[in-house]
């Protein structure tokens, strides 16, 4: 053991004092006063506290607080309304504003201004389109069509290929997101025989390439075109489909509902399609003018539009 | 007091200490429970229907709230993103509150009526088949568990204990009528709970299937009406920032 160890603590000049306790008779405590840099520190703390109090809303008096010096400007209506600083204010000024807000809503306004076509060609519009149209269709599109627009066979079409029940020019588009849709085909298990339905089916794989029985399709194209089924009222003469009404393309090998890719060989690829004939169908897309500005939509078809499929 | 005395007396050290560290605390959250302004008055917020109480409770049993929060902070980005920032009166007859500030998922304070009820219940079974990013587990079970309603009186009895307005006796049926209409006073009556769950379950029919009632119709019932009671476009701008 050193000599230092036999020493009193608290003893001689260059020693630290000690608290001058002593517990159990010899054991006592040092007393290393607190760094200056951490003292200033605490007092510059206390000041913060104090001009926070004067400036900002902190203390509860009565049912009420003080609502302190600083204030925020933000304009209601056509007025300047000055209110106290809060961070709803606060919100309100950025919204209104604020550098960002006022640049998006400029670029807003100018590019739901311009028509579809000029958007289309303009390169400043379409890198607007691009930033805002992917925020929006993460917001409000892709719980439904997926990223991308890829859509979900069966229940959620494709935005970004040819195919399009509804029409894929921009304004079609901005027509479905402001309307929304509604598609419908009925079930034909009370109108049409097994049989029929089998034939019809063939038939139409037949239009798209697919090498179905002869004899099937040629029964199925009665079917299509004759009085029980109707097809073509809806999907026309040659399976070409009617836009206004919603009725898909029967021969360009694109399917939304059925999902004839998927089917290992023709015969798994004829028992969907007639499955679905059997069934029917409906399927509903929202309206989304309660949800979305005109503006907003706007841009909105503008994106879809661009995500490969438009036409 | 001299210092020695309290050091060497180890009760009094304890009492002291306690006294020293709940000044932050009371200072802050005491003058909350008087301030006149800490609940927004608002119209529509109104408790939850026993339906969509009993989709909360399972919503706290199946653990949502350890990725998602319910609580839409009054920032630029998150109104762009969710709505209208969240007000305190529209969580006051939650307890617990679900605010949280953990999102490994969304927020979903306004989620009610963002999505289809056809949606809501595909997304629950199997979350991958429709957004394929996603990495929530699938809850395929609550489409299959009948919703045990048994206890829903008790579930009520209990909330009403500390301050959410079920009606008991004649007097507070009528004084939610008045206050919150007829066809909402008749779900918040606890007499009759079981008769009302199943009655909303049965009309809105929120999991698609009308045989049983499930665990998924009082979920999807909580999540549609979630952040849906306030209609904000009766509030001018502005109109709430007088509350902060």
């Amino acid at each position: 053991m050193s000599t230092q160890d036999n020493k009193k603590p608290g003893q001689g000049e260059d020693e630290v004092k000690t608290t001058g306790h002593f517990w159990d008779r010899d054991l006592c405590e040092y007393n290393n006063p607190l760094p200056r840099w951490w003292l200033w520190g605490f007092y510059a703390t206390v000041v913060f506290a104090l001009v926070y109090w004067i400036l900002y809303p902190a203390w509860p008096i009565g049912d009420g607080f003080t609502k302190g010096l600083a204030s925020v400007t933000y304009e209601h209506g056509d007025e300047e309304v000055t209110t106290h600083w809060n961070t709803r204010a606060l919100l309100y000024r950025d919204m209104q504003t604020g550098e960002h807000a006022v640049r998006q809503r400029d670029m807003l306004e100018q590019v739901a201004g311009m028509e579809y076509a000029e958007i289309l060609q303009d390169a400043d519009a379409m890198s607007f389109v691009n930033a805002y149209g992917q925020g929006a269709f993460g917001t409000w599109c892709v719980a439904c069509h997926q990223v991308g627009g890829a859509g979900v066979i069966g229940q959620y079409p494709n935005l970004s290929n040819d195919h399009w029940k509804w029409g894929g020019k921009p304004e079609q588009i901005e027509e479905a997101m402001v309307l929304g849709r509604i598609g419908y085909m009925p079930g034909y298990r009370d109108r049409l025989s097994e049989q029929q339905i089998n034939d019809v089916s063939a038939f139409v794989l037949s239009l798209n390439g697919y090498d179905m029985d002869a004899d099937a399709v040629e029964a199925g194209e009665r079917v299509y075109s004759g009085h029980d089924a109707g097809c073509i009222q809806c999907h026309g003469a040659a399976g070409q489909g009617i836009e206004s009404i919603g009725a898909p393309n029967l021969t360009n090998d694109l399917w939304g509902l059925v999902d004839v890719h998927g089917a290992e060989d023709d015969q798994a690829r004829l028992q969907r399609v007639s499955r679905f004939v059997h069934d029917g169908a409906e399927r509903e897309m929202p309206a989304f003018s309660e949800f979305l500005s005109d503006e907003e939509i706007k841009v909105l078809a503008a994106y879809v539009h661009s995500l490969g499929g438009g036409q | 007091m001299k210092h020695e005395s309290v050091e060497t007396n180890a009760g009094l050290l304890i009492v002291l200490t306690l006294a020293v560290i709940s000044v932050g605390g009371l200072v802050e959250i005491v003058p909350l429970f008087y301030i006149d302004d800490t609940v927004e008055e608002v119209d529509g917020v109104r408790p939850y229907t026993p339906l969509e109480q009993r989709g909360r409770d399972l919503y706290i049993q199946e653990g949502c709230y350890a990725c998602h929060s319910q609580m839409v902070r009054p920032f630029r980005d998150e109104m762009l993103r969710y709505g209208n920032y969240s007000l305190a009166a529209e969580s006051q007859y939650d307890y617990p509150f679900q605010w949280g500030s953990k999102r490994t998922g969304p927020d979903l304070a306004r989620v009610g009526g963002k999505y289809s009820n056809e949606w809501q219940v595909q997304h629950l079974i199997d979350p991958q088949s429709l957004v394929p990013e996603s990495i929530m587990p699938g809850y395929p079970w609550l489409a299959e568990n009948p919703l045990d309603m048994s206890d829903i009186e008790d579930r009520m009895l209990a909330l009403r204990r500390v301050g959410v307005p079920y009606s008991l006796t004649e007097e507070e049926y009528e004084r939610n009528v008045e206050k919150y209409g007829e066809e909402h006073a008749r779900m918040f009556d606890i007499n009759r709970a079981e008769e009302s769950l199943v009655e909303q379950a049965q009309a809105e029919n929120f999991d698609g299937n009308s045989a049983t009632i499930t665990e998924m119709d009082a979920m999807v019932a909580y999540l549609q009406v979630l952040g849906t009671m306030v209609d904000f476009s009766e509030y001018d701008d502005g109109h709430f920032a007088e509350f902060r």
